[in-house]
Order: structure tokens, then C-alpha cells, then sequence
């Protein structure tokens, strides 16, 4: 069992549900990140989205974006991504993480080369934001081969057919993107959210995370009564946006322990 | 040869473009692929789509015998296909004339663009505003300092234009808005990309609009000189001019096929526009698969050129695919090649060429003087310079 099926399963077994937070690797530096994983880890985070620098997030908002480009600033790329997990994995065995990133940089490093690298440093999935299943079914197969969980986004307008395609090559869990537009656009409509996850949960065995507009605790709270898991990301990225060096690791842990107490309320 | 069926039902040329976009938008492309089956066949469609182009564009555009600049160059007869004569003063309308009209089949009240130089941004405001569509056009805050005149001309078109402030503030960040945008509003939007990159079936269906200026280049050269050109050159940014001449010659055999991109600086610099000549490796941007400029993290690169409408670090994926099979060439012009073909042009023929242009009449020139009087180029004039006056005031010094 790999460690994200484990945390779910263990997750279900005391009637919880997950929190996902999201932040960038490399923002607002490098030498910070591994100490925000392990933060955010103490405060309640079951998983965690680590987000690969790119100069063309297409899919994310400006709070994203502009993460990105911090993390930029100081190179960090993919082997840095990956350097950085394989440090936190000296102290944290248990926490799966997930990469969400684009294409580019995993085909500029070769796609069987970062699969390797991606197991070595201990990464538990991948979400490859522009990899849809048609165009990325063997590296699906490598990751799995390697015991690593392929997560796919399923939008609002993903048809029921699609769901079927999507499924079959995920693992791990599926990440339901709440609204239409980019990361961070607006508030979510929970009754149209729930009724969504309703007719996947009817498609899949898989646990299912609701993100894209989860902006505060009450929002939290409110997904984590239809969903198995919170991915909650822009809101944690303006955390840092808005922090300084000295305060961004304790201001992070204090977001999260609220957000994490309204998940379990 | 076998008769060339590119690209395959996903949109791939060989291992070059597909679909490569969020889940987001699956859904908005699939729509918009079953859109373009269900009408490119369509008698009606096409009718309406010539229509316009005749009396709209003012198509087809002349194919002329640049004499004097043959004589002086010395070598084969070059021709010139102009497209600089059609409104709006470029190839570009011709793309946007089918895609609104798909757009208006769709029901879609408002479309969207992203522009470089502007061109594509003006064409798409001429071709909303002649439709009663709601247009916004987004172009990197850069472009909009460099090309104040033609956002004033989308501006008097009635389209909305925003400046993008992210990444490089150029083409490629405002192809990242206005996919965006479209994810964000993608029941009343449609998404008209200017160039024949993008996610399937973009290129495929930009290919096919511009595809008039091949088809009508080969009944002109029958008419004016009884056979085809020895030669096909064309510039290549995206690429759609060129694709837009090459596909209909593709299957003839005897016509060489040579793109021409921006060798900025010089290749040897890095600070080029020239992902095929390079060599750059392949990978994913903008929803396909392609020939890049990046670093070795996978991250997109500064592109330079002289040109706006050719500084884009990727290319077209059926323009990766032709290099591989080795059915056209990838050459190179700089910046300072282009401004000389640019003057030559303008003194020989009454003719201010687009600078984007003068980088395959560079090549032209250079091409020219190792044929034959008997032999002959066309070269595919995308563009006017009118649009580039000020670029090369300021290179000579002259403010005006």
C-alpha cells in the first residue's frame, strides 16, 4: 500500500477527513521550505501539495502565479523540487507528497529519469496539470511501476464518460477542481459541489479532494462534510505572500490549525 | 510519396501536438473540435468564409513579379505573394475571419485573443466589431509600451485590450491570460489563437483557414508562369503564414519548402527566435508538443527578435513534424540580415515589406544567388511594414 492509500485508509478508519495544504517550493526561498513542510505537518496536514516552479503556470491564478515566480527568482527548478522533498523525508516518513507541476520540466529532465528521481527523493504522487490520461498513460504506468500515485484534476464541465478514462489511470485520489476558471478564482457553491462528488463517488472507489476556491475555515469545514479530503492552496500561498522571512512558519502553522480544526468540528 | 494525412484524430504530428491542457479545459476543446468536423466540409461554411474573404479581405491577394529586386540580387526570379495587401494589412485576417465565423455558429457573443505586434489583436477587434462580438484582446504589458499604435487601432475597433503583466510581459504570458480567461468563461467565450500552435485542433483549423494562400498561389503560378516555383519561403514565429503557403504545396514534390526563422542576435547567441535551426530540445507549452526554447530546468526562455510577430520561443507542431521528415528546411535570419532586405525591398519595389516578412526575403536574396535566372522563389509577403515604422526610425536614429 503505498503512503497516500495508507493515510486515507487510516483517515477513514478514525472517521476523519483529510487536509491538503498547497505551497510552493521555493517561496519565498528555498532555504525555507522544508521547515514550512514540517510546520504545516505539526499543525494537522495529512498530505501535501509541494507546487514545482514554472515560468507558464496556463491553470493558475495570479497568487499562484506570483509564488512561482518568487521561487524563480532563486532557480529553483525540478531537481531542487525534488532535493528539497528528499531532505524532509530524513525527519517525516509518514506525510505523503504530492508534486502538482506542468509538463515541461519533467519532459526537459526525461520522463523515466524523473520517475526514478521522483521515488529516490520520496515522492507519493503526481499531478501533471497539462498531462491529460490520453497523452500521458505510459508515463501513468512508470509512476505506478515505481509505487507512485498519478492524481488527476475532474472539472465541472469533465462529462461522466470522462470520468470513466480519468479513473481507471488515477490512483491514490482524485482531485475535484470546485469551479470553473483558474487556482484561487472565486467562492465555490458547495450544493452544486456536493452534488458533483455525488455522481464520482457512484464512478470510482477513489477518495475524492475538493479544491479550487476553498478560502477559509467554514468553506473547509463545509467540504469536508461531502469530500474525503480539503485541498486548500491560493489561501495558504497568500499566507506566505503575506508574511515576512521571520513570521511566514508560524503564521502558515496557525492557518493551518484553523483550518484543521474546522475540518474535524 | 505517400499522400501526407496529418495530424491523426488527437491532433498529433508524428510525436508533435495533441492536447496538453488542465482538465478544465477538455471539455471547451472537445466542443470546439466537434464544431470544426461538423463545419470544415460544410458547403455553406466554406461559401460564407469565401465570401468574406472576397469582400471582406479583398482575396485573393496578388502574386507579383518583384523584377527590379530579381535583377538586382542577381539569380532566380523572385515572386511575392501579397498578403500585406489584405485588409488590415496582413495574412492574419484570414485566420480570423474563420474563426468568428465558427465562434457566430457556436453562439458565442464574445471572443478572445492574445497578440504580439498586434496584428493578430487588430485582426481579431476588425473581425468582432464587423460581427457585433464582444472582443478583448490580451497582450503583454512590453508589446503594448512597443506597439502603441495598433492597441489604439484595437481600441478604436472597440475591443478591450489588456495589458499582461506576468512572466516576460510578452506573447507567450498573453497566451497564458487568454487561456485563462477562456477556462474561466468558457460557455459564452471562444478563444481565436492567431497562430497555428495552441492545443488540437488549433492547429489543424489555423492551418486550414490560411491554407488559402497556398491554394491560390498554385493557380496563380500556373497562370503567370505556367509551372510552380522551384521554391517556397515563408517566416516562421508560429508559423502561420508559412503553414498557410506550405500545406497545399506539400505534396508536390520538386517545390522546396523553407522556413525562415529569427535568428535575433545570431544563433550563436542564444538570443534568437529560432527553436527549429537551433536544434532546441522538445517539449510541452501552450497545449502541444513542440521544439522549445528553455533552460535546462524545463523553464520557457526570453526569446529576442526584432520582430514581435516572431518572437515566440516555440513553433507550430506540424512545422516540428515537416523538419523531422525533412519535407521543408529551418533557416535562420538576424536582425540586422532583415533590416537590409527590408530597405532593399522598399527602394527596389515601392513596396515597405513587414519586418517579420523581411526575414525571408533576407533568405530570398541569399537563396537567389545560388540559382539560376530561370529558376523561381515565391516568398510568401505575410505583412506590410507600415506597423514597423517606428522600429526602424529608431534604428537609424530618427525620432519622429
Amino acid at each position: 500500500m503505498s503512503r497516500i492509500q495508507n493515510t486515507f485508509a487510516s483517515l477513514k478508519h478514525a472517521g476523519k477527513k483529510a487536509l491538503i495544504p498547497f505551497i510552493t517550493a521555493g517561496d519565498p526561498h528555498p532555504d525555507q521550505t522544508v521547515a514550512m513542510l514540517h510546520a504545516l505537518v505539526k499543525a494537522g496536514a495529512d498530505l501535501i501539495e509541494l507546487g514545482v516552479p514554472f515560468s507558464d503556470p496556463m491553470a493558475d491564478g495570479p497568487v499562484i502565479q506570483r509564488a512561482s515566480e518568487r521561487a524563480l527568482v532563486h532557480k529553483v527548478g525540478l531537481r531542487k523540487v525534488l532535493a528539497l522533498v528528499k531532505e524532509f523525508r530524513q525527519q517525516d516518513n509518514k506525510t505523503p507528497i504530492v508534486l502538482m507541476g506542468y509538463a515541461n520540466p519533467i519532459e526537459a529532465m526525461g520522463v523515466e529519469k524523473f520517475a526514478d528521481a521522483a521515488k529516490d527523493a520520496g515522492i507519493d504522487g503526481i499531478l501533471t496539470v497539462d498531462y491529460p490520461p490520453e497523452e500521458s498513460t505510459e508515463f501513468n504506468a512508470m509512476l505506478k511501476a515505481r509505487d507512485i500515485d498519478p492524481v488527476f484534476l475532474l472539472s465541472p464541465t469533465t462529462e461522466a464518460s470522462r470520468v470513466d478514462i480519468i479513473v481507471n489511470q488515477a490512483s491514490g485520489f482524485v482531485y475535484y477542481v470546485s469551479l470553473k476558471g483558474v487556482t484561487g478564482s472565486k467562492n465555490l457553491d458547495i450544493v452544486e459541489v456536493a452534488d458533483r462528488v455525488a455522481t464520482i463517488r457512484s464512478q470510482t472507489n477513489l477518495p475524492i479532494g475538493v479544491g479550487f476556491g476553498v478560502r477559509d475555515a467554514q468553506t473547509a469545514k463545509a467540504v469536508a462534510a461531502i469530500a474525503d479530503a480539503v485541498v486548500v492552496g491560493s489561501r495558504m500561498v497568500q499566507e506566505v505572500e503575506k508574511s515576512t522571512v521571520d513570521n511566514v512558519v508560524t503564521n502558515l502553522m496557525a492557518l493551518t490549525a484553523e483550518l484543521r480544526a474546522a475540518i474535524d468540528a | 510519396m505517400q499522400l501526407y494525412d496529418m495530424p491523426d484524430e488527437r491532433g498529433h504530428f508524428g510525436p508533435y501536438g495533441g492536447i496538453f491542457v488542465a482538465e478544465t479545459l477538455v471539455e471547451a476543446l472537445e466542443e470546439l473540435r466537434l464544431m470544426y468536423e461538423k463545419y470544415r466540409h460544410d458547403p455553406e461554411f466554406l461559401a460564407e468564409f469565401a465570401h468574406d474573404l472576397k469582400h471582406f479581405v479583398g482575396r485573393p491577394s496578388p502574386i507579383y513579379h518583384a523584377k527590379r529586386w530579381s535583377d538586382k540580387v542577381g539569380g532566380a526570379q523572385i515572386y511575392l505573394k501579397r498578403e500585406d495587401l489584405n485588409h488590415t494589412g496582413a495574412h492574419k485576417v484570414n485566420n480570423t475571419v474563420g474563426q468568428a465565423l465558427l465562434a457566430k455558429r457556436m453562439g458565442k457573443p464574445r471572443v478572445i485573443a492574445e497578440t504580439g505586434a498586434g496584428q493578430h489583436g487588430v485582426a481579431t477587434a476588425t473581425i468582432a466589431a464587423r460581427l457585433g462580438l464582444e472582443c478583448v484582446v490580451y497582450m503583454g504589458s512590453e508589446d503594448v509600451k512597443r506597439q502603441a499604435p495598433n492597441v489604439y487601432r484595437m481600441k478604436l475597433l472597440g475591443a478591450t485590450v489588456v495589458p499582461v503583466e506576468s512572466g516576460s510581459k510578452t506573447l507567450k504570458d498573453a497566451l497564458n491570460e487568454a487561456m485563462r480567461d477562456w477556462v474561466t468563461n468558457i460557455e459564452n467565450t471562444f478563444y481565436i489563437i492567431g497562430t497555428v500552435a495552441g492545443p488540437h485542433p488549433y492547429p489543424m483549423m489555423v492551418r486550414d483557414f490560411q491554407a488559402v494562400i497556398g491554394v491560390e498561389a498554385k493557380i496563380q503560378m500556373n497562370e503567370i508562369v505556367g509551372r510552380q516555383p522551384d521554391a517556397v519561403l515563408a517566416c516562421v514565429g508560429g508559423g502561420s503564414n508559412a503553414m498557410g503557403i506550405f500545406y497545399p504545396y506539400i505534396n508536390e514534390e520538386n517545390v522546396k519548402l523553407i522556413g525562415v526563422e529569427a535568428a535575433g542576435h545570431g544563433i550563436e547567441t542564444g538570443k534568437h527566435a529560432a527553436p527549429l535551426t537551433a536544434n532546441s530540445a522538445v517539449g510541452v507549452l501552450h497545449g502541444n508538443r513542440t521544439y522549445l526554447m528553455q533552460d535546462e530546468d524545463g523553464q520557457i526562455i526570453e526569446t529576442h527578435s526584432i520582430s514581435a510577430g516572431l518572437d515566440y520561443p516555440g513553433v507550430g507542431p506540424e512545422h516540428a513534424w515537416l523538419k523531422d521528415i525533412k519535407r521543408a528546411e529551418y533557416v535562420a535570419i538576424t536582425d540586422d540580415e532583415a533590416m537590409t532586405a527590408f530597405h532593399s525591398l522598399c527602394r527596389t519595389e515601392g513596396i515597405i515589406p513587414a519586418l517579420e516578412s523581411s526575414h525571408a526575403l533576407a533568405y530570398a536574396e541569399k537563396l537567389a544567388k545560388t540559382m539560376s535566372p530561370d529558376q523561381i522563389i515565391l516568398v510568401n509577403l505575410s505583412g506590410r511594414g507600415d506597423k514597423d515604422i517606428n522600429t526602424v526610425a529608431q534604428l537609424s536614429g530618427i525620432a519622429f
